[in-house]
């Protein structure tokens, strides 16, 4: 490599980087530490834990089946979701690719659109379609299809339903970026020795597309597994996912060290999903769709 | 696209064309109906439409405490965007300028925010303020906002940063500039629309968090997310559904606007660099 200008001086770089380097070790990776200790704390009553050491809370998370309950409810909402999420993102993603529609930044901008709108916002706006006074009901009712408002908010389907609805976008961007990266000319090869369209797609594109797929699945299960927001707007009471247990732990029963215990269980649930990803696929295929 | 000639190719095509119609207005109908919604004349916040009235809008601006959770977002994001974007440039330079040891070990480090659940980094730093005996306090969320918002920075500035070349600088260097009057002269003038948009993203990132800010802010301190979350609490009202349009025309009116006058600045640039190297 070429030497230009003072490339090789360390102290000016680190200079520049010990801003940030600071800010997140402070902010992030030292609180994850105190987290892991106060995880071993003893709880005392609602607010105040004495720094004894134990192992109360892990044993209390590992034996009581109500926090295994809420665990397995996460992780079923977030593959789920994800599933969706890939399954139904496809679709638009391969259309935009292999369009030839001019406008096509205009399809591309229209999934930026919702990053740019307030979450709280796009979520609670699923009452005005699922509620005993939303769209689907109202229309139903005038119709004279049923005689009362069914029931669809309030439901681990409608949670499930904000969840793609906001995920979506992270999903198609993900395998769009994938597909742009394809070689269109092995497309037109596979074609010209004569396998049909659908062959060529499950032999060429499909397996050439599955990276930014696999960064969509991890996105959106991650991102599914840790909400807080949509399950407490559009969930009931037996609804709730982790974050929401967490919450509650940390902000209602104010139990400080099982709080952290949760913490710490959703954070390496979380962090081994991302780390076998990243051990596949490498990290760099999630950048590529974050800076999409 | 070439070669959808036989038919299950077409009828593919026709399926991928269909799932996405659906797709885009699964996207946009729950927030059409909010807007829709926003102008109903009914004390209630669903269907059905009784009437055309503004009616919610002017309730809106006489509440206290939208506008006072309204200052406190507006702040806040102010602050981010500002000590955000100084920060990120700042690493950004250092991670595509330099070579130093340790350089992936802060390239990893400057993402890790963006992959760590909210939830997480909100019980995180408030287990840190309670072991040491500190309050929550609007420095606190404020800080926590800046760890949120400076992976996405950091990223948008790289990213530009790649793409202007090396040359320019060594240039201004060669003829006896500092590397300070270099940086001020040269490339933050090329920067310039990454600077934008980063500080447009940390805004937007500040002012929209929810769950996050639910554990930071301070003792009876709303920010305008939080205050929607607590206002949704009692019923869907149709001042909800006012103050949500109007953050709509807000959030998305602004980066917009921000990518075309950022479309502008790169394209006055274009034409001068040319004009400069020709």
């Amino acid at each position: 490599m070429r030497k230009g200008w003072s490339v090789n001086d360390w102290r000016v770089a680190w200079a520049l980087c010990a801003p940030t380097v600071i800010l997140i070790v402070v902010l992030l990776i030292l609180p994850i530490v105190v987290m892991g200790v106060y995880s071993f704390f003893t709880f005392v009553t609602a607010g105040v834990e004495s720094p004894e050491l134990t192992l109360a809370n892990w044993q209390e998370f590992l034996s009581d089946s109500y926090y295994h309950g809420f665990l397995l409810k996460t992780v079923r909402v977030g593959a789920m979701t994800a599933a969706i999420c890939a399954l139904v993102g496809y679709f638009p993603a391969y259309f935009i690719w292999a369009t030839g529609f001019r406008h096509k930044w205009m399809l591309l901008l229209l999934l930026i659109v919702p990053f740019w709108i307030s979450f709280t916002i796009r979520t609670f706006s699923w009452i005005h379609i699922l509620g005993e006074q939303g769209l689907i009901n109202v229309v139903l009712l005038r119709l004279g299809l049923i005689d009362e408002p069914y029931r669809l908010l309030y439901t681990e389907g409608a949670v499930i339903m904000g969840l793609v609805h906001f995920l979506l976008p992270y999903m198609i961007l993900n395998v769009y970026v994938s597909l742009e990266g394809i070689d269109r000319t092995l497309i037109q090869a596979a074609r010209s020795m004569g396998c049909t369209s659908a062959q060529a797609f499950r032999e060429v594109t499909l397996p050439l597309s599955l990276p930014g797929l696999g960064a969509g699945l991890l996105l959106c299960f991650v991102l599914a597994a840790g909400s807080y927001v949509t399950p407490q707007l559009l969930g009931g009471p037996r609804d709730a996912l982790f974050g929401n247990l967490i919450y509650d732990t940390v902000m209602s029963q104010l139990n400080w060290p099982m709080g952290a215990t949760l913490s710490m269980v959703l954070f390496v649930l979380l962090g081994i999903c991302a780390a076998a990803y990243s051990r596949y696929m490498g990290l760099s295929q999630i950048m590529k769709g974050m800076s999409a | 696209m070439s070669g959808v000639d036989d038919s299950s190719g077409r009828w593919g095509w026709r399926l991928t064309c269909a799932v996405t119609v659906v797709v885009y207005i699964f996207l946009f109908a729950p927030i059409a109906a909010t807007i829709v919604l926003s102008f109903n004349a009914s004390m209630f916040g669903g269907f059905p439409i009784t009437g055309f009235s503004l009616h919610w809008y002017g309730t809106l601006f006489e509440n206290e405490a939208v506008l006072a959770a309204f200052q406190t977002s507006l702040w806040i994001a102010l602050f981010t965007a500002a000590v955000t974007t100084v920060v990120g440039i700042a690493a950004a330079l250092a991670l595509v300028r330099f070579e130093f040891a340790g350089k992936a070990a802060v390239n990893t480090l400057a993402i890790l925010p963006a992959l760590v659940p909210e939830t997480i980094l909100g019980v995180g730093l408030l287990v840190l303020i309670k072991a040491i005996d500190q309050p929550r306090t609007y420095l606190i969320l404020l800080l926590g906002h800046i760890l949120l918002a400076l992976p996405f920075v950091v990223l948008v500035i790289q990213a530009r940063l790649i793409g202007i070349r090396r040359v320019y600088e060594e240039a201004a260097l060669s003829l006896g500039a500092t590397r300070a009057a270099t940086f001020r002269e040269v490339t933050l003038p090329l920067l310039l629309p990454a600077v934008f948009a980063s500080v447009l993203l940390a805004f937007t990132i500040s002012f929209d968090n929810t769950t996050a800010s639910l554990f930071w802010r301070p003792a009876g301190v709303e920010t305008m997310p939080t205050q929607i979350l607590s206002m949704l609490k009692v019923s869907i009202s149709p001042e909800v559904n006012a103050l949500g349009t109007l953050m709509v025309v807000i959030t998305v009116g602004v980066p917009l606007l921000g990518g075309v006058i950022a479309k502008i600045l790169s394209e006055l640039q274009r034409r001068r660099q040319k004009g400069e190297v020709t």
